[in-house]
């Protein structure tokens, strides 16, 4: 069976940490960093990228566009 | 499963690249506040105008508000206008440059307060324009104090209470006013607060940029967005309160829509 597989990278110093794409993501791939980047925001990770299907919900509600989303279906 | 143990490093290759942000928006960071919807309607304009290729054939005027330094994140040509005369200032560019597509990208306090009357004159008139409108039911900008499309019972720095209607009046929607002049072509009202909506309204905003070309009046697309900072929320709780409370009052969907 086909499995596709996603992965987002995130501009950490353009996250202000807004929580919006942890909940808009169906597969709770994202989670906040303990750690902050250098305006002080807790910014997203990719905390389980096993389950990531690259559905780009995070990136579309992400209100600053710093979410890039990649996708490979793997056969 | 061992074809399948792919890397997180290996997926992240151009020829894997579903999403990104678009060219159109600047590098500068947005001053919004964290969660804001304006920068999400930012980027769903930007999208638009990259997947339409008129970057050259479109300028936009900026409100005042909290937007007013929109012109900073968006790589096409942009004009300020003063408080409110966004439709106005529209107009002339329109008139003088009628092969342009032009749009306007006003708040509630531009709009609905000191703009009223350019608005509802410039949708009246029938002019060739896109009117991008983001209603959060306050003035975002100045600290949050009541503006024309705040709920009866909302809170905001002036109305510590809530609004009553016995002093304040009522909230105005804006949106169903202008549909019913003759000079509208498409109306619509979105909300960028979840996913599905987000794309729903990228689809309202291009039809609305699509029908310009038609030369058959004025489109208008309201944004109900969100304000974590005048609200008092984090941008999930103020997310789910527009859900709950904004749009009972503010029902989505197309008011108005080209007779086929």
């Amino acid at each position: 069976m086909a499995k596709i597989k996603g992965a987002i990278v995130v501009d950490i110093n353009g996250c202000k940490g807004c929580e919006l794409c942890i909940t808009a993501c169906p597969t709770e791939v994202i989670f906040l960093s303990d750690d902050v980047n250098v305006k002080g925001y807790h910014y997203a990770y990719m905390a389980n990228p096993d389950v990531c299907t690259g559905c780009s919900n995070c990136a579309i509600i992400c209100p600053d566009g710093v979410i890039t989303v990649y996708r490979k279906k793997i056969s | 499963m061992a074809e399948n143990a792919i890397t997180t490093k290996e997926l992240i290759k151009k020829e894997n690249l579903v999403y990104q942000k678009t060219k159109l928006l600047t590098d500068d960071v947005m001053h919004y506040c964290p969660g804001c919807g304006h920068g999400t309607t930012h980027r769903l304009i930007a999208e638009i105008i990259e997947e339409m290729g008129i970057q050259s054939e479109i300028i936009g005027v900026a409100p005042v508000g909290c937007s007013v330094l929109m012109y900073n994140y968006m790589n096409i040509d942009m004009q300020e206008a003063a408080h409110g005369r966004a439709p106005a200032v529209a107009t002339g560019i329109k008139r003088l440059l009628p092969e342009k597509y032009v749009f306007t990208y006003q708040g509630d306090g531009d709009l609905a307060a000191i703009g009223t009357a350019e608005t509802i004159h410039a949708c009246n008139r029938g002019e060739n324009i896109t009117i991008i409108f983001i209603n959060n039911g306050i003035y975002g900008m100045t600290g949050g104090q009541m503006a024309p499309t705040t709920l009866v019972g909302m809170k905001s720095s002036t109305t510590p209470y809530g609004r009553e209607v016995s002093q304040m009046g009522n909230p105005i929607k804006m949106t169903d006013l202008v549909a019913n002049l003759p000079g509208t072509y498409f109306v619509s009202r979105q909300s960028v607060h979840t996913p599905g909506n987000v794309r729903k309204t990228k689809k309202a905003i291009r039809k609305a940029f699509e029908y310009q070309a038609l030369n058959k009046g004025t489109c208008f697309v309201e944004v109900v967005s969100n304000c974590p900072s005048g609200w008092k929320m984090t941008p999930l709780e103020s997310n789910k309160w527009l859900a709950e409370n904004m749009l009972p009052f503010y029902p989505l969907g197309d008011m108005k829509v080209p007779e086929q």
